[in-house]
């Protein structure tokens, strides 16, 4: 009944839903922009209003958010590979640190040396501006590394692919631990330099904001970036492997290179992400790229719902809000209000327990993710919708039909 | 016996001109490999190599059972082993031991209702685990449960470390550790023989276990295929659940022998020996328990090998990349087999 209450009238002005529906779908690329400049938008207000601030300060949460972006962006790139491609990817972090540490070797003095370039010495002040171009290059050089894991490795399926790109994620922290003449083992590069805008001058620490719109320039060029990929004929081609393999080949699908790109473009975001996230943090160590940041994108982009970029963008944001915000800030928050028993419990120490409950809890309650790729969804649910569910479609046809 | 059964769920024989022929080189090169590896370590580190090869394999089989019923990688089972390892040593406490008990019935006595204790402790966590985390999520995306794995392992660190804090608690070490036998002019220890014992003896029963007895077989038949084996009458829910108990039993039995080796643990010690043991577990073909006896041996060797070439630090790489380098010429692991891709 509603179905026919909700439809368009045939003259009339369609509602605003509809309209914006609509334009979504003609124009990709455009709302996107105009989504993320909402979002953009509207957390720092966010942040400046009562319930948030009990739990920090505008800044400190600006400077979240923007950590918050990183992992947006990681799990965009690993959405590529396990959510649309189908290619499980336990070892993603190591792309990450690829990223990170090519960055280092461009922006430190330490890193100049090891590779005979003096690019810091040279531009002194400004070394900052190697940033923007290092962006482009860190996510060739780990596309690079993508390409060099996945040639070899492609043809394995399934759980093994996910094995032998475990082992790699953790070799390469390893490598970088270890080979101390090179990477400084355990204490990493440090001395990295901040971004550099003409007109701003170099990023600081005191200031989150140019980090912040920085952060949401390249989570919207991503964005788009990935839907386009997936609404072209790779897209498609990736989604034809990840529901079978063999039909996809035999339909003139050339698998190998298909994989190798999704796998190149995943590692390249995650470049993008390490790139960054070594410019804001100025130190990068082996420590910063273990296994718990592989697991925890990977959770993200399975909650968030895998195939489907806005949920996953959101997935990350609220995973990582809810490990690195409100956990952390639990007890400023009881403090504040001032609850009597939950006051005196140490949630820091709770954190992880509690982080581990809520992706236990969560993946119960909604195994297909938060916002399933409505694809997904319909596979998952054929076996309950072909009986029942479609008497919800059927009149609808018919209604269309006796117009 | 019902023969007919028995041989429908073993694996095909491979069409080969002389199987026995092939056996024998097999063995051949396994034991060429062994003794070149004994003269070039040295008798102690070839028996250190066995012992931590051994508890690997303890732990690689749980996670070889459970992936061979329900396709599950189980991150948490790393972490019932390091649960293993504090049950254990929280038990020995308490009954007021803290060092080697010279008394041999009283050690006897002591051992086997230490690894009674904790097996059964371990068994029922880890059925618990499948009960809450699992099974809800039997139909679900495959990846779903790799996510609540994920999450239960993280729960078990925490609580571990809420309880026993950051640091690294030392487990009594009730085997005597000096008692040593002379092999040539080189002393190995008791406790040495005794890890290496236990596991396989634990290897051998379950091996006689799930090859010939009915509760065996329905975990065999469930392996293969599940709803063909609930229409013969197996009861699935109760078979992954036997699963999971003997595969959390046995890391608990390789954590009761971790303690007794090592003598120290700490929380987060299930993580890297956890990836380890399943490495082990994919390298000897994963569902097979062969296959991950077998893995863990090798990995064992592997890293004390580093070690003694004075690779310490570089162990971890060079066991992921033997991993790699093997499913890249044999994709399905050493022992695993061949088989195409099921649709």
């Amino acid at each position: 009944m509603s179905v026919v209450q909700d439809l368009p009238a045939p003259q009339g002005t369609p509602g605003f839903r509809a309209r914006a529906a609509d334009f979504g779908g003609r124009h990709r690329s455009t709302t996107i922009i105009i989504g993320m400049a909402l979002v953009g938008a509207i957390l720092p207000v966010l942040a400046s209003v009562p319930p948030f601030t009990a739990f920090q300060n505008q800044a400190s949460w600006m400077d979240g958010f923007t950590n918050a972006g990183v992992f947006v962006l990681l799990a965009l790139g690993l959405n590529l590979v396990v959510g649309v491609a189908g290619l499980l990817d336990l070892g993603y972090a190591a792309f990450f640190a690829i990223g990170s540490y090519a960055y280092a070797y461009a922006a430190s003095p330490f890193g100049n040396e090891v590779l005979g370039i003096n690019i810091v010495a040279t531009l002194g002040d400004q070394a900052g501006l190697i940033f923007w171009p290092m962006l482009i290059i860190g996510a060739l050089v780990a596309a690079a590394f993508g390409i060099l894991l996945g040639a070899p490795t492609l043809r394995l399926r399934g759980d093994y692919l996910a094995i032998v790109t475990l082992g790699f994620g953790e070799i390469v922290p390893i490598v970088f631990l270890n080979a101390d003449a090179l990477t400084n083992g355990t204490n990493g590069i440090g001395g990295i330099a901040r971004p550099y805008l003409p007109g701003i001058g170099s990023f600081s620490a005191m200031n989150p904001w140019p980090y912040y719109v920085t952060m949401l320039v390249l989570v919207t060029v991503v964005m788009i970036f990935c839907y386009r990929l997936v609404g072209s004929r790779i897209g498609r081609a990736w989604e034809a492997i990840r529901e079978d393999e063999l039909a996809a080949a035999a339909n003139g699908i050339n698998t190998v290179t298909t994989k190798l790109l999704a796998f190149a473009l995943g590692a390249s975001t995650a470049g993008i992400a390490g790139v960054f996230n070594a410019s804001k943090l100025t130190v990068v160590s082996p420590d910063q790229f273990t296994f718990i940041i592989s697991f925890t994108v990977l959770a993200m982009v399975v909650l968030g719902g895998m195939g489907n970029f806005w949920g996953v963008a959101v997935g990350a944001f609220v995973i990582y809000s809810i490990n690195n915000v409100l956990l952390k800030t639990l007890n400023q928050f009881f403090d504040t209000v001032g609850v009597p028993i939950l006051k005196d419990i140490d949630f820091i120490q709770l954190q992880f327990l509690l982080y581990g409950i809520a992706l236990v809890a969560m993946m119960l309650l909604r195994p297909e993710g938060l916002f399933p790729n409505s694809r997904r969804k319909r596979e998952l649910h054929a076996e309950m919708t072909l009986p029942g569910e479609d008497e919800m479609t059927l009149p609808e046809v018919t209604e269309e039909g006796g117009r | 016996m019902t023969a007919p059964a028995v041989n429908a769920a073993a694996p095909p024989a491979r069409s080969l001109s002389g199987p026995g022929a092939q056996l024998a080189v097999r063995f051949a090169v396994v034991g060429a490999l062994l003794i070149a590896a004994f003269v070039w370590m040295g008798a102690e580190q070839f028996v250190n190599a066995l012992t931590l090869g051994a508890i690997y394999a303890l732990v690689a089989l749980g996670y070889t059972m459970v992936y061979g019923i329900i396709e599950l990688i189980n991150f948490a089972h790393g972490d019932v082993f390091m649960v293993g390892t504090f049950v254990s040593l929280s038990l020995l406490t308490s009954l007021g031991f803290s060092g080697a008990v010279k008394d041999p019935v009283l050690l006897v006595v002591l051992l086997v209702g230490v690894f009674a204790f904790t097996m059964i402790a371990m068994g029922v966590v880890g059925v618990l685990i499948e009960r809450s985390a699992y099974r809800p999520l039997r139909n679900a995306p495959r990846l779903a449960p790799l996510i609540t794995a994920i999450g239960v392992s993280f729960i078990l660190q925490n609580i571990v470390q809420l309880f026993y804090g950051p640091f690294q608690t030392n487990a009594p070490q009730i085997f005597p550790t000096d008692w040593f036998i002379n092999v040539g002019e080189v002393q190995i220890p008791v406790l040495s023989f005794f890890v290496i014992g236990v596991a396989i003896a634990m290897m051998v029963s379950l091996q006689l276990f799930i090859g010939r007895t009915r509760l065996g077989r329905a975990m065999r038949s469930t392996a293969l295929d599940r709803d063909a084996a609930a229409l013969m009458g197996v009861n699935i829910n109760r078979t992954i659940a036997i699963t999971f108990f003997i595969g959390s039993a046995l890391a608990g039995a390789a954590g009761v022998t971790y303690g007794l080796q090592f003598g120290v643990t700490r929380f987060d010690l299930g993580f890297q020996a956890g990836l380890k043991a399943f490495t082990a577990a994919v390298l000897g073909g994963i569902g097979n328990t062969v296959g991950a006896a077998l893995g863990g041996f090798i990995i064992g060797f592997i890293e004390v090998g580093a070690a003694v070439a004075g690779y310490t630090r570089w162990g971890p790489a060079i066991v992921f990349a033997t991993l790699v380098i093997v499913l890249v010429f044999r994709p399905a692991g050493l022992l695993g087999q061949q088989v195409g891709e099921r649709a």
